[in-house]
This record gives structure tokens, C-alpha cells and sequence, in this order.
């Protein structure tokens, strides 16, 4: 499974961006509204991030779920580290927790 | 058996939850890629037991979709999870 050579791909994109959402369609026309949803919420913060598109690569669209050992799309990543899902992210948006771990980070925010 | 019910009984052998909700939310999303015509594709699940205490949301979720394995890879498409421990505020 670690010889997956989309992990490559994947990795690369989670080091060269400090925020990477992993969804369907992009920040401007999201296609599903779980990933609408998380893309608002950044968008609603301030928070500069790249949209991965996995609607327009099957291998990578397969590929996240097992390089996250996560399931289902959308997923939020934070230079790096995997945050969650939709239910995740908006938990925490809820509680103050996803402001939190965004400055925690040092990831910039626009006011 | 119904998805919901298999669903269901699956939460129920794995974690023994002191309360737990499914709900079936297909029909908020008929028409919408992933949703199939007979149903039962969107669910929601509220489910509060002893193993999710000291567990971070993402190993909490993670436990669930464990247990729902077989059903996320073959039928379920989407699955909202809020998973407390007793005690929790749900």
C-alpha cells in the first residue's frame, strides 16, 4: 500500500501547502456539500488554502481514503497533519477548536 | 435487513453504546452524485459509548467507519458521525 505511487503526489502536496482541502469540484464550484461546507468555513476565516479537485483523478480520489485511512471526502489537511472530515472540521469550527489549531500552527489569516 | 438496520446492528455488537441514533438522510440528497435510487445512501449517527472516552474525533471516527467497513465500501456513500463518551455534551 506505501508503494501507492499517488502517496507520492499526495505527500508532496500537503508539504508544499500549509492548508490542502481534499474534495469534490473546487473552492469556487464545490460538488458536494460536505466539501462546500468546509470550504466555506475556511473561506468564512480567512483562510488562504489549495482545493485538490478528486473528481478529476480516480487514482487520487482512491488514493486519499487509504493514504488518510479515511473514508470518505471531504479532508482537511494542516501542514501536513490530517484534521478530519466534515463533521471534524465543523465541530471544531464550532468550538473555537479549528481558530485554535490554525494559529497554533502559525497559519496566517486573512482579518 | 435494511441498510439502517444493518448499520445499526453493526454499532450495536461493536460498541455496546448507551444511546444510539440513526438516521437516514438519502432524501436530503436525491439527485446528488452518489445517492441511488432505492435510498439509503446518506446516514446519521449519534452514538455515545465508553470506548470513544479519551479518543480524539478523529480516532473515534475512525473506530466507526472500522466497524462499518463492509457497508462504506459497498454501499454507504456519506456518514455524519457524532460519537461522545458518556458524560459528554452531545
Amino acid at each position: 500500500m506505501s508503494d501507492n505511487p499517488v502517496f507520492a503526489s499526495i505527500q508532496k502536496e500537503i508539504e508544499d501547502n500549509s492548508v490542502v482541502l481534499f474534495m469534490k469540484g473546487t473552492p469556487q464550484f464545490p460538488q458536494c456539500g460536505f466539501s462546500s461546507m468546509v470550504a466555506q468555513i475556511l473561506s468564512h476565516m480567512g483562510v488562504p488554502f489549495k482545493g485538490v479537485n478528486v473528481l478529476a483523478n480516480d487514482t487520487l480520489r482512491q488514493g486519499i481514503k487509504e493514504f488518510s485511512n479515511w473514508p470518505t471526502i471531504p479532508q482537511l489537511y494542516v501542514k501536513g497533519e490530517f484534521v478530519g472530515g466534515c463533521d471534524i472540521v465543523r465541530e471544531m469550527y464550532e468550538a473555537g477548536e479549528l481558530e485554535k489549531l490554525l494559529d497554533d500552527k502559525g497559519v496566517a489569516r486573512a482579518a | 435487513m435494511t441498510v439502517a438496520e444493518t448499520l445499526e446492528r453493526a454499532l450495536q455488537a461493536a460498541f455496546t453504546p448507551e444511546r444510539l441514533e440513526v438516521e437516514d438522510e438519502s432524501h436530503k440528497h436525491v439527485g446528488h452524485a452518489g445517492a441511488r435510487p432505492e435510498g439509503e445512501t446518506h446516514f446519521r449517527v449519534t452514538i455515545v459509548a465508553a470506548a470513544f472516552a479519551g479518543k480524539s474525533r478523529v480516532e473515534r471516527s475512525r473506530m466507526v467507519h472500522e466497524a462499518l467497513a463492509a457497508l462504506l465500501a459497498s454501499r454507504i456513500h456519506a456518514l455524519s458521525i457524532t460519537a461522545k463518551a458518556p458524560g459528554e455534551s452531545a
